[in-house]
Protein backbone atom coordinates (compact mmCIF):
# COMPACT_ATOMS: atom_id res chain seq x y z
CA UNK A 1 0.00 0.00 0.00
CA UNK A 2 2.83 2.22 0.46
CA UNK A 3 5.05 1.10 -1.56
CA UNK A 4 8.57 2.42 -1.57
CA UNK A 5 8.55 4.71 -5.16
CA UNK A 6 12.72 4.93 -6.56
CA UNK A 7 14.47 7.28 -9.25
CA UNK A 8 15.36 4.35 -11.65
CA UNK A 9 15.53 0.59 -11.40
CA UNK A 10 15.54 0.21 -7.19
CA UNK A 11 17.12 -2.72 -5.26
CA UNK A 12 15.56 -5.81 -7.20
CA UNK A 13 16.98 -8.24 -5.05
CA UNK A 14 14.78 -6.52 -2.03
CA UNK A 15 11.50 -6.99 -3.71
CA UNK A 16 9.13 -4.48 -3.15
CA UNK A 17 9.68 -2.13 0.26
CA UNK A 18 6.78 -2.04 2.31
CA UNK A 19 7.44 1.71 3.74
CA UNK A 20 5.04 3.03 6.97
CA UNK A 21 7.83 5.58 7.58
CA UNK A 22 8.52 8.58 5.87
CA UNK A 23 11.54 9.76 3.93
CA UNK A 24 12.14 13.42 4.74
CA UNK A 25 15.19 14.91 2.91
CA UNK A 26 16.43 18.95 3.63
CA UNK A 27 18.66 20.11 0.89
CA UNK A 28 20.70 23.52 1.01
CA UNK A 29 24.32 24.44 0.45
CA UNK A 30 26.55 24.91 3.27
CA UNK A 31 25.29 27.78 5.82
CA UNK A 32 22.03 27.65 4.63
CA UNK A 33 21.07 26.14 8.11
CA UNK A 34 20.54 22.51 7.42
CA UNK A 35 21.92 21.47 10.59
CA UNK A 36 19.66 23.57 13.55
CA UNK A 37 16.64 22.66 10.84
CA UNK A 38 16.83 19.34 11.13
CA UNK A 39 17.61 19.13 15.02
CA UNK A 40 14.37 21.76 15.67
CA UNK A 41 12.70 19.62 13.07
CA UNK A 42 13.61 16.55 14.66
CA UNK A 43 12.33 17.73 18.30
CA UNK A 44 8.83 18.37 17.44
CA UNK A 45 8.42 15.33 15.59
CA UNK A 46 9.37 13.32 18.56
CA UNK A 47 7.47 15.52 20.88
CA UNK A 48 4.23 14.24 18.95
CA UNK A 49 5.94 10.82 19.47
CA UNK A 50 7.06 9.83 16.00
CA UNK A 51 10.11 7.44 15.66
CA UNK A 52 12.97 9.28 13.79
CA UNK A 53 16.04 8.55 12.42
CA UNK A 54 18.71 10.74 11.21
CA UNK A 55 21.28 10.82 8.43
CA UNK A 56 23.51 12.30 6.56
CA UNK A 57 25.70 12.25 3.70
CA UNK A 58 29.28 10.60 3.90
CA UNK A 59 29.00 8.80 7.09
CA UNK A 60 28.79 4.67 6.25
CA UNK A 61 30.95 2.94 8.44
CA UNK A 62 32.36 0.85 5.34
CA UNK A 63 33.17 3.97 2.73
CA UNK A 64 33.16 7.05 5.23
CA UNK A 65 36.85 6.64 5.78
CA UNK A 66 37.71 6.32 2.62
CA UNK A 67 36.31 9.49 1.21
CA UNK A 68 37.78 11.38 3.87
CA UNK A 69 41.26 10.10 3.36
CA UNK A 70 41.07 10.63 -0.71
CA UNK A 71 39.81 13.99 0.31
CA UNK A 72 42.42 14.46 2.09
CA UNK A 73 45.15 13.54 -0.85
CA UNK A 74 43.22 14.66 -3.67
CA UNK A 75 43.21 11.68 -5.12
CA UNK A 76 39.32 11.68 -6.58
CA UNK A 77 38.75 11.91 -9.99
CA UNK A 78 35.01 13.07 -11.24
CA UNK A 79 33.89 10.09 -12.03
CA UNK A 80 35.53 8.24 -8.62
CA UNK A 81 34.05 11.12 -6.37
CA UNK A 82 30.97 10.33 -7.41
CA UNK A 83 30.68 7.02 -7.33
CA UNK A 84 31.98 6.50 -3.91
CA UNK A 85 29.88 8.76 -2.26
CA UNK A 86 27.06 6.62 -4.14
CA UNK A 87 28.62 3.58 -2.43
CA UNK A 88 28.27 5.14 0.68
CA UNK A 89 24.71 6.41 0.27
CA UNK A 90 24.40 2.83 -1.05
CA UNK A 91 25.62 1.13 2.15
CA UNK A 92 23.61 3.38 4.54
CA UNK A 93 19.88 3.04 2.59
CA UNK A 94 20.60 -0.47 2.67
CA UNK A 95 21.52 -0.99 6.40
CA UNK A 96 19.72 2.29 7.98
CA UNK A 97 17.18 4.05 6.03
CA UNK A 98 15.08 1.19 4.38
CA UNK A 99 15.54 -0.86 7.20
CA UNK A 100 13.86 2.69 9.29
CA UNK A 101 11.18 3.25 6.81
CA UNK A 102 9.77 -0.36 7.14
CA UNK A 103 9.45 -0.21 10.35
CA UNK A 104 7.76 3.10 10.35
CA UNK A 105 10.38 5.48 11.07
CA UNK A 106 10.48 9.21 9.81
CA UNK A 107 14.01 9.45 8.27
CA UNK A 108 15.42 13.12 8.32
CA UNK A 109 18.04 12.94 6.12
CA UNK A 110 20.52 15.70 6.01
CA UNK A 111 21.44 16.23 2.55
CA UNK A 112 20.15 13.56 -0.08
CA UNK A 113 21.18 12.68 -3.25
CA UNK A 114 20.28 15.61 -4.75
CA UNK A 115 23.76 17.14 -3.26
CA UNK A 116 25.45 14.82 -5.52
CA UNK A 117 23.54 16.13 -8.11
CA UNK A 118 24.56 19.10 -7.95
CA UNK A 119 27.96 18.63 -6.86
CA UNK A 120 29.00 16.21 -9.62
CA UNK A 121 27.87 17.94 -12.42
CA UNK A 122 29.70 21.15 -11.81
CA UNK A 123 32.59 18.97 -11.17
CA UNK A 124 32.15 17.44 -15.29
CA UNK A 125 30.16 14.75 -15.40
CA UNK A 126 26.91 14.17 -17.37
CA UNK A 127 23.99 15.22 -15.60
CA UNK A 128 22.31 11.98 -16.78
CA UNK A 129 24.42 9.95 -15.94
CA UNK A 130 24.86 10.89 -12.45
CA UNK A 131 21.33 10.39 -11.88
CA UNK A 132 21.26 6.94 -13.59
CA UNK A 133 23.73 6.18 -11.04
CA UNK A 134 21.22 7.05 -8.30
CA UNK A 135 18.52 4.56 -9.90
CA UNK A 136 18.94 3.01 -6.95
CA UNK A 137 17.86 5.65 -4.19
CA UNK A 138 13.96 5.75 -3.30
CA UNK A 139 12.22 9.11 -4.15
CA UNK A 140 11.73 10.99 -1.15
CA UNK A 141 8.40 11.34 0.45
CA UNK A 142 9.69 15.17 0.77
CA UNK A 143 12.02 17.45 -0.10
CA UNK A 144 12.95 20.60 2.11
CA UNK A 145 14.96 22.96 0.02
CA UNK A 146 16.95 26.19 2.03
CA UNK A 147 17.23 28.64 -1.01
CA UNK A 148 19.51 31.48 -0.20
CA UNK A 149 20.96 33.51 -2.25
CA UNK A 150 24.89 33.92 -2.54
CA UNK A 151 25.14 37.36 -0.96
CA UNK A 152 23.54 36.22 2.52
CA UNK A 153 25.15 32.93 1.91
CA UNK A 154 28.92 34.49 1.76
CA UNK A 155 28.37 36.98 4.99
CA UNK A 156 27.27 33.96 7.46
CA UNK A 157 29.61 31.78 6.08
CA UNK A 158 32.71 34.31 7.08
CA UNK A 159 31.81 34.93 10.18
CA UNK A 160 32.84 31.39 11.24
CA UNK A 161 36.31 31.51 10.01
CA UNK A 162 38.44 29.90 7.78
CA UNK A 163 36.25 29.14 4.27
CA UNK A 164 36.26 25.24 4.40
CA UNK A 165 38.07 24.10 1.05
CA UNK A 166 35.66 21.85 -0.56
CA UNK A 167 32.87 24.02 0.30
CA UNK A 168 34.90 26.62 -1.76
CA UNK A 169 35.28 23.37 -4.47
CA UNK A 170 39.10 24.08 -4.37
CA UNK A 171 39.84 20.48 -5.74
CA UNK A 172 38.23 21.99 -8.75
CA UNK A 173 41.34 24.73 -9.16
CA UNK A 174 38.84 27.56 -9.49
CA UNK A 175 41.89 29.85 -8.11
CA UNK A 176 43.80 30.11 -4.97
CA UNK A 177 41.28 32.76 -3.70
CA UNK A 178 39.18 31.37 -0.65
CA UNK A 179 36.60 34.37 -1.57
CA UNK A 180 36.74 34.33 -5.15
CA UNK A 181 36.36 30.49 -5.47
CA UNK A 182 33.73 30.23 -2.84
CA UNK A 183 31.26 32.44 -4.16
CA UNK A 184 32.37 30.95 -7.56
CA UNK A 185 31.44 27.68 -6.49
CA UNK A 186 28.55 28.14 -4.22
CA UNK A 187 26.97 30.28 -7.10
CA UNK A 188 27.17 26.59 -9.94
CA UNK A 189 25.40 24.63 -6.76
CA UNK A 190 23.03 26.94 -6.06
CA UNK A 191 22.17 27.47 -10.25
CA UNK A 192 22.09 23.62 -9.91
CA UNK A 193 19.59 23.46 -7.12
CA UNK A 194 17.44 26.15 -8.01
CA UNK A 195 16.84 24.25 -11.58
CA UNK A 196 16.40 20.88 -9.43
CA UNK A 197 13.43 22.33 -7.34
CA UNK A 198 11.25 22.59 -10.48
CA UNK A 199 12.81 18.88 -12.11
CA UNK A 200 12.04 17.67 -8.94
CA UNK A 201 9.40 19.45 -7.52
CA UNK A 202 11.19 20.05 -4.11
CA UNK A 203 8.83 22.38 -0.98
CA UNK A 204 11.25 25.62 -1.25
CA UNK A 205 11.64 27.82 2.07
CA UNK A 206 12.89 30.79 2.11
CA UNK A 207 16.31 30.34 4.10
CA UNK A 208 17.13 34.23 4.44
CA UNK A 209 14.79 34.29 7.26
CA UNK A 210 15.05 33.71 10.71
CA UNK A 211 15.66 30.04 11.92
CA UNK A 212 12.64 30.13 13.99
CA UNK A 213 10.87 31.90 11.21
CA UNK A 214 12.01 29.30 8.76
CA UNK A 215 11.25 25.95 11.49
CA UNK A 216 7.65 27.66 11.25
CA UNK A 217 7.55 27.59 7.66
CA UNK A 218 9.33 23.69 7.40
CA UNK A 219 6.35 22.41 10.21
CA UNK A 220 3.72 23.48 8.26
CA UNK A 221 4.90 22.46 5.23
CA UNK A 222 5.64 18.72 6.98
CA UNK A 223 1.91 19.05 8.65
CA UNK A 224 0.14 19.47 5.72
CA UNK A 225 2.18 16.47 4.02
CA UNK A 226 0.99 14.28 7.05
CA UNK A 227 -2.38 15.30 6.54
CA UNK A 228 -2.43 14.76 2.94
CA UNK A 229 -0.98 11.28 3.77
CA UNK A 230 -3.62 10.54 6.29
CA UNK A 231 -6.40 11.62 3.89
CA UNK A 232 -4.90 8.69 1.02
CA UNK A 233 -4.24 5.79 3.92
CA UNK A 234 -5.98 4.82 6.83
CA UNK A 235 -4.13 5.50 9.97
CA UNK A 236 -3.18 2.60 11.67
CA UNK A 237 -4.58 2.09 15.93
CA UNK A 238 -2.66 3.93 18.21
CA UNK A 239 -0.79 6.00 15.93
CA UNK A 240 0.77 8.88 16.80
CA UNK A 241 -0.92 12.76 17.42
CA UNK A 242 -1.63 14.56 14.17
CA UNK A 243 0.95 16.88 13.62
CA UNK A 244 -0.46 20.56 14.55
CA UNK A 245 2.19 23.38 13.27
CA UNK A 246 -0.29 25.98 14.39
CA UNK A 247 -0.70 24.31 18.31
CA UNK A 248 3.63 24.35 18.61
CA UNK A 249 4.24 27.89 16.98
CA UNK A 250 1.70 30.37 16.93
CA UNK A 251 0.67 31.30 13.12
CA UNK A 252 1.69 34.75 12.04
CA UNK A 253 -0.48 36.79 9.92
CA UNK A 254 2.22 37.52 7.17
CA UNK A 255 2.40 33.26 6.77
CA UNK A 256 0.32 33.17 3.90
CA UNK A 257 3.20 35.98 2.10
CA UNK A 258 5.89 33.58 3.26
CA UNK A 259 7.93 31.63 0.02
CA UNK A 260 6.64 28.29 0.51
CA UNK A 261 5.38 26.12 -2.61
CA UNK A 262 3.92 22.66 -1.74
CA UNK A 263 5.51 19.72 -3.77
CA UNK A 264 4.27 19.15 -7.04
CA UNK B 1 19.79 -0.57 -25.33
CA UNK B 2 21.41 2.25 -27.20
CA UNK B 3 21.83 5.00 -24.37
CA UNK B 4 23.53 2.66 -22.25
CA UNK B 5 26.04 1.09 -25.05
CA UNK B 6 29.59 2.27 -24.57
CA UNK B 7 31.15 4.55 -27.10
CA UNK B 8 33.86 3.86 -29.21
CA UNK B 9 37.15 6.21 -28.09
CA UNK B 10 39.43 8.19 -30.76
CA UNK B 11 42.60 8.34 -29.18
CA UNK B 12 45.69 7.24 -30.78
CA UNK B 13 46.24 4.06 -28.67
CA UNK B 14 44.30 0.54 -29.29
CA UNK B 15 42.56 -1.21 -26.19
CA UNK B 16 42.34 -4.59 -25.88
CA UNK B 17 40.39 -6.64 -23.25
CA UNK B 18 39.71 -10.58 -22.57
CA UNK B 19 36.76 -11.67 -20.77
CA UNK B 20 36.15 -14.98 -19.55
CA UNK B 21 35.21 -17.13 -16.07
CA UNK B 22 37.82 -18.36 -13.84
CA UNK B 23 39.81 -20.79 -15.49
CA UNK B 24 39.04 -19.83 -18.95
CA UNK B 25 42.80 -19.18 -19.42
CA UNK B 26 42.41 -15.56 -20.73
CA UNK B 27 44.91 -14.19 -18.45
CA UNK B 28 47.68 -16.59 -19.92
CA UNK B 29 46.63 -15.24 -23.43
CA UNK B 30 46.24 -11.41 -22.57
CA UNK B 31 50.09 -12.42 -21.18
CA UNK B 32 50.88 -14.66 -24.40
CA UNK B 33 49.68 -11.24 -26.55
CA UNK B 34 51.80 -8.94 -24.83
CA UNK B 35 55.07 -10.71 -25.46
CA UNK B 36 54.43 -11.07 -28.91
CA UNK B 37 53.41 -7.26 -29.34
CA UNK B 38 56.57 -5.87 -27.11
CA UNK B 39 58.83 -7.98 -29.62
CA UNK B 40 56.73 -6.27 -32.56
CA UNK B 41 58.57 -3.35 -30.94
CA UNK B 42 54.62 -2.00 -29.56
CA UNK B 43 54.61 0.02 -26.30
CA UNK B 44 52.23 -1.99 -24.26
CA UNK B 45 50.54 -1.37 -20.52
CA UNK B 46 48.81 -3.79 -19.27
CA UNK B 47 45.99 -3.55 -16.13
CA UNK B 48 44.00 -6.02 -14.34
CA UNK B 49 40.14 -6.18 -12.74
CA UNK B 50 40.05 -4.70 -9.01
CA UNK B 51 43.55 -3.72 -8.50
CA UNK B 52 43.63 0.28 -7.54
CA UNK B 53 44.83 1.08 -4.21
CA UNK B 54 41.62 3.54 -3.80
CA UNK B 55 39.55 1.50 -2.41
CA UNK B 56 41.02 -2.00 -1.95
CA UNK B 57 40.96 -2.41 1.55
CA UNK B 58 37.25 -1.14 1.73
CA UNK B 59 36.36 -3.89 -0.35
CA UNK B 60 38.10 -6.80 0.84
CA UNK B 61 37.63 -5.67 4.86
CA UNK B 62 33.79 -5.45 3.06
CA UNK B 63 33.96 -9.21 1.48
CA UNK B 64 35.82 -10.42 4.53
CA UNK B 65 33.19 -9.64 6.70
CA UNK B 66 30.21 -10.55 4.39
CA UNK B 67 28.90 -6.98 4.63
CA UNK B 68 28.75 -5.86 0.86
CA UNK B 69 25.56 -5.34 -0.77
CA UNK B 70 24.80 -6.53 -4.39
CA UNK B 71 24.67 -2.65 -4.67
CA UNK B 72 27.76 -1.42 -2.80
CA UNK B 73 30.25 -4.31 -4.03
CA UNK B 74 28.80 -2.98 -7.70
CA UNK B 75 29.59 0.09 -6.95
CA UNK B 76 32.92 -0.28 -5.40
CA UNK B 77 34.05 -2.15 -7.99
CA UNK B 78 33.14 0.34 -10.47
CA UNK B 79 34.63 3.54 -8.24
CA UNK B 80 37.77 0.76 -8.68
CA UNK B 81 37.51 0.77 -12.21
CA UNK B 82 36.93 4.55 -12.87
CA UNK B 83 40.33 5.41 -10.64
CA UNK B 84 42.07 3.09 -13.15
CA UNK B 85 40.60 4.05 -16.09
CA UNK B 86 41.48 7.61 -15.63
CA UNK B 87 44.89 6.90 -13.89
CA UNK B 88 46.01 3.89 -15.80
CA UNK B 89 44.15 3.45 -19.02
CA UNK B 90 43.16 6.79 -20.56
CA UNK B 91 47.41 8.40 -20.40
CA UNK B 92 48.56 5.66 -22.49
CA UNK B 93 45.70 5.30 -24.55
CA UNK B 94 45.82 9.20 -25.30
CA UNK B 95 49.89 8.23 -26.00
CA UNK B 96 49.29 6.00 -28.68
CA UNK B 97 49.98 2.63 -26.65
CA UNK B 98 48.13 -0.41 -26.71
CA UNK B 99 46.36 -1.23 -22.95
CA UNK B 100 45.64 -4.81 -22.37
CA UNK B 101 43.57 -5.45 -19.52
CA UNK B 102 42.60 -8.38 -17.77
CA UNK B 103 38.47 -8.08 -17.86
CA UNK B 104 36.77 -4.93 -17.94
CA UNK B 105 33.50 -3.66 -17.96
CA UNK B 106 31.76 -6.75 -19.11
CA UNK B 107 33.00 -8.04 -15.97
CA UNK B 108 30.64 -5.83 -13.56
CA UNK B 109 28.43 -6.77 -16.17
CA UNK B 110 27.98 -10.25 -15.29
CA UNK B 111 28.70 -10.62 -12.20
CA UNK B 112 26.84 -7.73 -10.96
CA UNK B 113 23.43 -8.94 -12.98
CA UNK B 114 24.16 -12.16 -11.29
CA UNK B 115 24.17 -11.10 -7.71
CA UNK B 116 20.70 -9.29 -7.95
CA UNK B 117 21.51 -5.69 -9.75
CA UNK B 118 19.37 -4.75 -12.80
CA UNK B 119 20.83 -5.20 -15.75
CA UNK B 120 20.05 -2.13 -17.25
CA UNK B 121 21.42 -0.13 -14.15
CA UNK B 122 24.82 -1.67 -14.52
CA UNK B 123 25.66 -1.11 -17.80
CA UNK B 124 24.23 2.86 -17.18
CA UNK B 125 27.32 2.85 -14.40
CA UNK B 126 29.71 1.87 -16.30
CA UNK B 127 28.56 4.29 -19.60
CA UNK B 128 31.78 6.26 -18.89
CA UNK B 129 34.27 3.40 -20.08
CA UNK B 130 35.39 3.32 -23.71
CA UNK B 131 34.64 0.88 -26.13
CA UNK B 132 37.29 -1.50 -26.34
CA UNK B 133 38.95 -2.38 -30.06
CA UNK B 134 39.37 -5.34 -29.44
CA UNK B 135 37.17 -7.39 -27.29
CA UNK B 136 38.60 -11.50 -26.48
CA UNK B 137 35.83 -13.69 -25.02
CA UNK B 138 37.14 -16.94 -23.86
CA UNK B 139 35.11 -19.54 -23.29
CA UNK B 140 34.67 -21.99 -21.90
CA UNK B 141 32.56 -25.16 -20.01
CA UNK B 142 32.12 -25.10 -16.49
CA UNK B 143 33.32 -28.81 -16.10
CA UNK B 144 36.80 -27.38 -17.90
CA UNK B 145 37.38 -24.11 -15.41
CA UNK B 146 37.01 -26.61 -12.68
CA UNK B 147 39.45 -28.75 -13.50
CA UNK B 148 42.02 -26.35 -14.19
CA UNK B 149 41.33 -24.50 -10.83
CA UNK B 150 40.95 -27.13 -8.82
CA UNK B 151 44.54 -28.61 -10.41
CA UNK B 152 46.41 -25.42 -10.05
CA UNK B 153 45.61 -23.99 -6.49
CA UNK B 154 43.69 -26.84 -5.33
CA UNK B 155 40.99 -24.23 -3.21
CA UNK B 156 38.71 -22.34 -4.98
CA UNK B 157 38.35 -18.62 -3.73
CA UNK B 158 35.20 -17.78 -1.93
CA UNK B 159 33.91 -14.83 -4.16
CA UNK B 160 35.15 -16.72 -7.53
CA UNK B 161 32.79 -19.49 -6.06
CA UNK B 162 29.85 -17.18 -5.22
CA UNK B 163 29.92 -18.47 -1.67
CA UNK B 164 28.85 -14.74 -0.27
CA UNK B 165 25.48 -15.76 -2.41
CA UNK B 166 24.43 -18.79 -0.67
CA UNK B 167 23.78 -20.72 -3.57
CA UNK B 168 24.89 -24.06 -1.84
CA UNK B 169 27.45 -25.18 1.13
CA UNK B 170 29.79 -27.11 -0.81
CA UNK B 171 32.26 -24.68 -3.08
CA UNK B 172 32.81 -26.66 -6.01
CA UNK B 173 28.55 -26.86 -6.39
CA UNK B 174 28.60 -23.39 -5.44
CA UNK B 175 30.96 -22.34 -8.33
CA UNK B 176 29.23 -24.91 -10.53
CA UNK B 177 25.81 -22.63 -9.98
CA UNK B 178 27.41 -19.37 -9.81
CA UNK B 179 29.51 -19.70 -12.54
CA UNK B 180 26.98 -21.32 -15.14
CA UNK B 181 25.00 -18.12 -14.11
CA UNK B 182 28.04 -15.67 -15.24
CA UNK B 183 28.68 -17.80 -18.07
CA UNK B 184 24.86 -17.12 -19.02
CA UNK B 185 25.34 -13.66 -18.66
CA UNK B 186 28.64 -13.70 -21.10
CA UNK B 187 26.80 -16.10 -23.97
CA UNK B 188 23.97 -13.03 -23.75
CA UNK B 189 26.97 -10.02 -24.54
CA UNK B 190 28.26 -11.65 -27.03
CA UNK B 191 26.19 -10.40 -29.82
CA UNK B 192 25.56 -7.09 -27.70
CA UNK B 193 28.67 -5.68 -27.62
CA UNK B 194 30.95 -8.00 -30.50
CA UNK B 195 32.95 -10.00 -28.25
CA UNK B 196 35.52 -12.20 -30.58
CA UNK B 197 34.70 -15.61 -28.85
CA UNK B 198 37.82 -17.73 -28.84
CA UNK B 199 36.99 -21.47 -27.88
CA UNK B 200 38.84 -21.90 -24.42
CA UNK B 201 39.07 -25.64 -24.65
CA UNK B 202 41.61 -25.70 -26.98
CA UNK B 203 45.46 -25.66 -27.01
CA UNK B 204 47.61 -23.26 -25.58
CA UNK B 205 49.38 -21.85 -28.42
CA UNK B 206 46.01 -22.95 -30.99
CA UNK B 207 44.28 -19.79 -29.09
CA UNK B 208 47.09 -17.67 -29.20
CA UNK B 209 47.34 -18.37 -33.13
CA UNK B 210 44.25 -17.40 -33.05
CA UNK B 211 44.41 -14.32 -31.09
CA UNK B 212 47.38 -12.77 -32.85
CA UNK B 213 45.10 -13.47 -36.27
CA UNK B 214 42.65 -11.60 -34.88
CA UNK B 215 44.74 -8.57 -33.54
CA UNK B 216 47.19 -8.59 -36.71
CA UNK B 217 44.36 -8.13 -38.48
CA UNK B 218 42.26 -5.31 -36.71
CA UNK B 219 45.20 -3.39 -36.44
CA UNK B 220 45.72 -2.70 -40.05
CA UNK B 221 45.99 1.10 -39.59
CA UNK B 222 47.97 1.24 -36.74
CA UNK B 223 51.87 0.81 -35.94
CA UNK B 224 54.52 0.82 -33.05
CA UNK B 225 55.13 4.40 -34.04
CA UNK B 226 51.87 6.38 -33.46
CA UNK B 227 50.97 10.12 -32.52
CA UNK B 228 49.80 11.40 -29.48
CA UNK B 229 46.63 13.01 -28.55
Amino acid sequence: MNELRFFGEGLPYLGPVDCTGALITLEGTDGAGRTTQLSMLRRWLEEHGHGVIETGWTRSPLIGRVIAQAKQFRTLNRFTYSLLYASDFADRLEKEIIPALRSGFIVLSDRYVFTAFARDVIRGVDRQWVRDLFGFAPIPHLVLYLKIDVATLIRRVIPRGVIDSFESGMDMALGDDPYDSFKRYQTLLLREYNAMADEFGFSVVNARMKPERIQEVIRRVVSEFFAQRQSVDTPPAGEAAPLDAGAVVPARPDTAADPVRASA
Amino acid sequence: MSESALQPHDWPGRLIVVEGIDGSGKSTQLQLLQRWLEMKGYKVFFTEWNSAELVRKTTKRGKRKRSLTPTTFSLLHATDFAHRLVGSILPPLKAGMIVLADRYVYTAFARDVVRGCDREWVRKVYRFAPKPDIALYFRVPIEVAIRRLTMARQVLRDFEAGMDLKLHPDPVESFRIFQGRILDEYDRMGPEHGFVVIDATGRINDQQDKVRKVVSGRFRNYGPTQRIA
